[in-house]
């Protein structure tokens, strides 16, 4: 192709037809800063990983700049959750659709991921922290190592005490295991002891922490490991 | 002999971002005009021969332009855009080739990739593909191939999942669109040595209505799809 065949044609800007698009495309700076350190919720459906966000968000607003990274088909709702209960400022919230496959998105495919990630960073130059939360999915749905710095698996005593001992890569090699809604425990069934100690089984030296969001609106001890991560990660760099 | 990064970037594993876009096919399901294996073989066939030829020829022309000494990136860039009146679909493709650039910098590092990037920091995932192919020896028959194959496979992998369609039914019914994908890759090579203006430019008025609508339910109703 000669270079002297496109001259003449008016190709100084981009086309555009749509009247209501008149802002440029707004991925063109390149990020100057350092990179957010990147944490990923993932469990199963339910288990409290939106309210784990919701609780981190209130709790550590102070102490870490945050943005949050929410996943697939409860997206807008998620979003909404945390946009209504005013926990974080609407453009602190990025919502990425998955294609129907929650664990492609976080695992085989992380693009979408990346791509919210890195608009949140060119949007607020400084963050500390990023929490990406996973669409609901199964046990064996893990974060690919390429989108987040550590993990956290959520799971609850109301989907039964055997799920740490069911496996799985979520609950095996998560970098945090919360087993979350202990207040419900006893209206289960469910047998707490069981459930940590089958967890530490499953896990040998990785962290497990028992909560209940309901009893601890701040989800203390977790935002104690993240804090703990964000430093980690940060010296590490 | 097809190069191993056409067979790379053809495949639906391939980590460019594609598995997040139905390509209008979750609108058209939306709206039942999608329900089964059938339609959706002449959906996959309107596609093919008009955004596809238009991808297709946009790949070649890059697989041509990542061996010229002076390849025109920024003109290659804004007849695509000029094709592809929907802002939603500009973006869809924005968003792919950004994604296959990321994919791309790891896999075939090289200066032709520096030059596109320069044009436009997003490039249209056409361009991205053509030049992949280009840098890595391929031929633009190879860029055509994949990227009209890729027109069609994305979509009907988008309604295996939305509609629980028979996959071996509708993996038969993409090859049996055999003759008209390489009638279309047939139109794009021969194009592929044109002035970015003279390249082909069928347009899908029904695809730019489905893709904008698509994101504007988004916002009222769940989409599982970005496009
Ligand atoms: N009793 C009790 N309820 C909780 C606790 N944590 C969360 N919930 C409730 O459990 C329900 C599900 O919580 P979410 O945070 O939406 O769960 P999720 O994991 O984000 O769900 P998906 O995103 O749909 O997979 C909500 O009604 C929460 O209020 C807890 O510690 N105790
Ligand atoms: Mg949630």
């Amino acid at each position: 192709m000669r270079p002297e065949d496109h001259v003449g044609h008016g190709h100084g800007h981009l086309v555009t037809f749509d009247p209501t698009e008149t802002e440029p495309d707004h991925h063109d700076t390149p990020p100057t800063h350092g990179r957010a350190v990147r944490i990923g919720i993932g469990g199963p459906v339910g288990s409290g990983k939106t309210a784990l966000v919701a609780a981190l968000a209130r709790s550590l607003a102070d102490r870490v700049r945050l943005a949050v990274v929410t996943n697939d088909i409860y997206t807008t709702e998620d979003a909404d959750f945390l946009r209504r209960n005013a926990v974080l400022p609407p453009d602190r919230v990025e919502a990425v659709q998955t294609g129907c496959c929650p664990h492609t998105a976080i695992r085989d495919d992380i693009t979408a991921n990346l791509d919210a990630v890195e608009t949140l960073e060119e949007r607020f130059g400084d963050l500390d922290l990023v929490l990406v939360e996973s669409g609901g999915d199964n046990l064996t749905a893990v974060f690919s190592r390429g989108l987040v710095d550590r993990q956290i698996f959520v799971v609850d005593v109301a989907g039964g005490d055997k799920v740490p001992r069911k496996g799985g890569p979520g609950v095996t090699t998560a970098d945090l295991l919360v087993i979350n809604k202990i207040d419900l425990a006893a209206l289960v069934g469910a047998d707490l002891g069981v459930m940590t100690s089958d967890a530490h089984r499953m896990r040998g030296e990785l962290p497990v922490i028992a909560q209940s969001l309901v009893h601890d609106p701040g989800a203390t001890d977790v935002g104690e490991w993240v804090l703990a991560q964000v430093g980690a990660v940060r010296a590490a760099a | 002999m097809p190069s191993l990064a056409t067979l790379v970037l053809s495949d639906a594993r391939f980590p460019g971002g594609g598995h997040v876009h139905s390509g209008g096919l979750e609108e058209a399901v939306a709206r039942a005009l999608v329900t089964g294996v059938g339609d959706l073989g002449t959906f996959l066939h309107g596609r093919l021969r008009t955004a596809g030829l238009v991808a297709a020829s946009f790949a070649a022309a890059a697989a041509v332009a990542a061996g010229s000494a002076e390849p025109c990136w920024a003109a290659l860039d804004a007849e695509l855009d000029a094709r592809t009146p929907s802002a939603a679909q500009r973006d869809a493709s924005r968003a792919q080739g950004r994604g296959t650039l990321r994919a791309a910098r790891a896999s075939w590092p090289s200066p032709v990739l520096d030059a596109l990037v320069a044009a436009h920091p997003r490039p249209h995932h056409p361009l991205l593909v053509g030049a992949v192919v280009g840098i890595a020896g391929g031929d633009p028959v190879e860029a055509a191939q994949c990227v009209a194959y890729l027109a069609v496979s994305g979509p009907a992998s988008a309604a295996v999942r939305l509609l629980g369609l028979d996959p071996i039914a509708v993996n038969a019914a993409i090859v049996a669109m055999a003759p008209t994908v390489d009638e279309v890759v047939a139109l794009a090579v021969a194009a592929a040595d044109r002035a970015p203006a003279d390249l082909p430019a069928p347009g899908a008025p029904m695809l730019d209505l489905l893709a904008q609508s698509h994101v504007r339910h988004h916002r009222e109703q769940v989409r599982l799809f970005a496009s």
